[in-house]
């Protein structure tokens, strides 16, 4: 049985980081990761990484533009912790190797984003994300005495002792079949968002959640689960992202009049006020009629100049192509606000703790909340890192008192049986296909639960989740092999699927006010006295979610109206 | 929508079987990619057809098969132009396989850590941080950040490694994908050891010459990294700039090679491995070294007579190029070496200020 100090779950930015982070303290790491490392969804990242790093620039600016980002549901406590740390990280990154923008003097240049006050996001083309993920890997591979990969590893169950401590969990190894416990004396989970649970969406088709829904299977509370990012700007057919920086650089939006209509929503910020607000004002120009015929608004990246977007944008000069036949450079692009990411996820303190003893949490998945009802562009990937490296650091901190713990051969057995049946599944008649049931959940969660909310849209998306649950362990799996067997991966990945999404809901339900991504048609306004606080969903060991509050941290900055 | 077969080569290594071929029907509009294809089958049909894939969008680099015959990712190749490929192309069918130079796992999925990974991490694949590393960021000139981030836009995908014609005649090589990670470190100027990691690769008997310049990387890669060009770039640093005269003769042939073009306008075969192990003049031939290599050459040299490759006439005095030509030849290499600096292409460097204008 292989055992580590610290083992980490998921390989993409907050994993690896936690990786390196525990490896520097001295502790034996493990991260494990149900793709090889450089496939994970951090790689999609584009438009770059913010830090108060240039003259004239302030921790404390950053921090509040963030708060004010999160519609004052960010904890202030955690916020400042990330962008006092921010620019440091970014130094850390450039040293490793990452390939920033440079100016011309030679010093690493900016570009603009949304809802920042200045331009303070550091870059590489539009291929940030990218680049660290690769340079992170490249940092992996050279201390690869210390820290131990398993690529292609995934996860099927967290394991507690029976004080409930967090002591490692059973992994199936994809090209064997083998199933293997990994015993730990901490284990961060770092598996990313669970963007697949609407479609479309942004996210690539390995964002399923799993970490988030094995977290809360084992007691950990998920909190701000309500706040669905949509990005203002995603191709209608497939949901693929156009970066914010082509709005960075100067792109525009107009409607099918022709009207630059942020005028009316955000005279100040413009296209750059934040991505709730952004997607609002489009959706709200779709829904009254002003978009084009196939419910979109116009992204114009003409207005950028065209050696500028062939150097800086060349992914989305790409995606134009590719995916939506538009040269970018020479005519706009169709967009209108797609999923793309969950300020929610696994309640987690400024150190990656959780609720359970022993169990961290760090990235997407989790929420410590520095996001809050919405985030800032460019506020993932330092996410990521701060608190990737916080979790990791603890991890191995806090590995040091605890004895070798054990995983008893019948957590084995239970997880064996868990598969086999799943792998023993016959089609029985009238029985649906997984992937008929993954799109009716997708398709159900983007039309009821999206820029616009009620009780009624919530109400019926509920019904339909509690449908699917009942129906999911009666889909028909194909495949009875043991190696590259992806059918019964993707059984697995519905069930978390299923539960993030009924989580997702039951929070929507109960936060009945407007604020950051959360807008309630039937409560319109931010309501300040009732709502300042988290919605906290747990499973407590019942089939049936409950949800609680907690706490927001207000350090400096008291609740204001939010205009940009 | 429109009407495709996707013809899919299966293969299942607990089953005791081979490979083997299955078709399937799919239905889908043209600009749809293969991977939507693929998944459409996997959804529908059959759920057990192994593919590797996530971001469907080109970034993430899982998707690497081949397409009717050439390597591609599979979510950015339209079944419109899919169709288009091969040696047979019947404007229907999709013929998917998985990539080649690697061993396979499953269906389309191949063992990128035997081949892929092994080479990269052939290359010391880190940055060997220029001392002192300073307090803030290293400062460097803007060009040669965006020159070396042409090689971080790769994506890992193994698509070049799958048809390297280098890598099928010896898998030693260490191939397109590697080089290129190679070349993100010696061009980068944060790096303490570029010549270290230049002699390196020079001196390997698999390393940078041995390439062909078949130009394969660069026409399948689906990110525009040019592989083959980071390593033409590799060979002119080790060579010109850092005179790496390497136990390979790669930097003395290519000296051997670029004279002979330029003095007959032609390359003069016969000269070139005389010179490449003699010496770069005519009197290469009579160094003991040329000698030598010419004995043991010489099963090849007479198989090349034998089926007319060479006769021996053009052996002594080599091609003859009108005058005009020859000098225009000349001409090229003129302007070329009376450059101050070197012009190097690059995928974020493209269109030009006179285009610009001229909108």
């Amino acid at each position: 049985m292989p055992a580590h100090d610290v083992l980490i779950i998921g390989a993409g930015l907050a994993g690896q980081r936690a990786a390196l982070a525990a490896a520097q303290a001295g502790a034996s790491v493990a991260i494990l990761s149900k793709v090889h490392p450089v496939r994970s969804h951090s790689v999609a990242a584009a438009g770059g990484i913010n830090a108060a790093l240039s003259e004239g620039d302030s921790w404390e600016s950053h921090a509040f533009d963030t708060v004010k980002g999160s519609d004052y549901l960010g904890d202030q406590d955690a916020i400042e912790i990330m962008c006092r740390a921010a620019p440091d990280e970014v130094l850390w990154l450039e040293h490793a190797g990452v390939t920033f923008h440079r100016d011309s003097s030679g010093h690493l240049g900016t570009r603009a984003f949304g809802g920042a006050s200045l331009a303070r996001t550091y870059y590489v083309a539009d291929i940030t994300g990218q680049a660290i993920l690769h340079v992170l890997y490249e940092q992996l591979m050279r201390h690869h005495e210390s820290i131990e990969r398993y690529e292609e590893w995934f996860t099927t169950t967290l394991v507690q002792d029976d004080d409930g401590r967090c002591v490692g969990a059973i992994a199936r190894e994809i090209r064997s079949g083998r199933l293997e416990p990994f015993s730990a004396r901490s284990v961060i989970v770092a598996s990313g968002g669970a963007g697949q649970v609407f479609q479309p969406t942004t996210n690539a088709l390995i964002c399923t959640g799993d970490g988030i829904a094995q977290a809360y299977r084992v007691g950990a509370p998920l909190m701000d689960m309500e706040m669905i990012q949509y990005h203002p700007t995603t191709l209608a057919e497939n949901g693929f992202l156009i970066t914010e920086g082509a709005r960075g650089e100067g792109a525009q939006l107009f409607n099918a009049q022709g009207e630059r209509f942020m005028e009316r929503y955000a005279p100040s910020k413009m296209e750059l006020a934040s991505r709730d607000v952004v997607s609002r004002a489009e959706q709200t120009e779709i829904d009254e009629g002003r978009g084009f015929p196939d419910g979109t608004i116009a992204l114009d990246i003409t207005k950028v100049p065209r050696k500028r977007t062939l150097e800086a944008l060349r992914e989305i000069v790409n995606i134009g192509r590719d995916f939506a036949g538009v040269d970018i450079t020479r005519e706009p692009i169709h967009v209108k606000p797609g999923m793309h990411y969950i300020m929610g996820g696994v309640k987690a303190d400024v150190d990656g703790r959780t609720a359970v003893p022993g169990l961290y949490a760090a990235g997407e998945a989790a929420c410590v909340s520095v996001h809050g009802g919405n985030r800032l562009g460019a506020n993932s990937l330092l996410d990521t890192l701060i608190f990737g490296r916080r979790a990791g650091e603890d991890a191995a901190r806090a590995a040091v008192g605890h004895g070798a713990a054990r995983i008893a051969p019948a957590q084995l057995d239970d997880a064996r049986a868990q598969l086999d049946a799943i792998v023993g599944r016959t089609a029985a008649p009238g029985a649906r296909r997984l992937s008929s049931l993954k799109r009716e959940l997708g398709e159900t969660m983007n039309r009821y639960v999206a820029v616009y909310r009620d009780a009624a849209g919530l109400a019926t998306a509920l019904e339909v989740v509690r449908r699917l649950k009942h129906e999911a362990p009666r889909a028909a799996i194909d495949d009875k092999g043991a190696i590259f067997n992806q059918d019964v991966l993707a059984a697995l990945e519905l069930d978390a699927m299923l539960d993030v999404a009924e989580a997702v809901v039951v929070a929507a339900q109960e936060r009945r006010e407007s604020r950051g991504a959360q807008f309630r048609t039937d409560f319109p306004r931010r309501d300040d006295a009732s709502w300042l606080h988290h919605i906290t969903v747990s499973r407590n060991g019942a089939e049936v979610p409950s949800t609680g509050r907690a706490p927001v941290a207000i350090t400096r900055w008291e609740p204001q109206e939010r205009t940009y | 929508m429109a009407s495709y077969t996707l013809r899919v080569r299966r293969f299942e290594p607990n089953s005791g079987e081979g490979p083997y071929w299955q078709q399937f029907p799919v239905e889908l509009d043209p600009h749809r990619s293969v991977l939507e294809a693929i998944l459409a089958v996997k959804d529908e049909v059959d759920g057990s057809l192994a593919i590797r894939c996530s971001c469907r969008a080109a970034i993430c680099g899982s998707c690497g098969i081949r397409v009717n015959d050439r390597p591609a990712l599979a979510c950015n190749t339209h079944l419109r132009d899919a169709v288009g490929f091969g040696a047979h192309p019947d404007g229907e069918t999709v013929v998917v396989e998985p990539m080649g130079n690697m061993p396979v796992v499953k269906d389309l999925v191949v063992d990128m850590d035997a081949v892929h990974w092994k080479k990269i991490h052939r290359v010391t694949p880190w940055l060997l941080n220029r001392r002192p590393v300073p307090e803030r960021e290293y400062v460097v000139e803007h060009e040669r950040m965006v020159d070396v981030t042409q090689t971080m836009a790769c994506i890992q995908c193994g698509v070049c490694v799958s048809d390297c014609l280098s890598l099928e005649a010896d898998p030693g090589f260490i191939g397109p994908a590697a080089a290129a990670k190679a070349y993100r470190f010696v061009g980068d100027p944060r790096d303490a050891e570029q010549h270290e990691r230049l002699a390196d690769l020079a001196e390997d008997e698999h390393g940078i010459y041995d390439c062909t310049h078949c130009f394969t990387c660069v026409d399948v890669c689906p990110k525009g990294v040019a592989p083959m060009d980071q390593i033409m770039r590799l060979r002119r640093l080790a060579g010109p700039e850092h005179r790496i005269v390497d136990r390979n003769n790669g930097e003395r042939h290519e000296e051997a090679f670029a004279t002979l073009v330029r003095d007959h306008g032609l390359l003069h075969e016969a000269e070139l491995l005389p010179r490449s192990y003699g010496g770069n003049s005519p009197l290469g031939k009579l160094h003991p070294a040329a000698a030598r290599e010419l004995v043991s050459s010489l099963p090849a040299i007479s198989k090349a007579v034998l089926r007319r490759k060479v006769s021996v006439r053009q052996a002594l005095i080599g091609h003859r190029l009108a005058k005009p030509d020859l000098h225009a030849v000349q001409t090229i290499y003129d302007v070329v070496e009376h450059r101050d600096r070197r012009t190097e292409l690059n995928l974020y460097v493209s269109g030009s200020e006179r285009e610009e204008a001229a909108r």
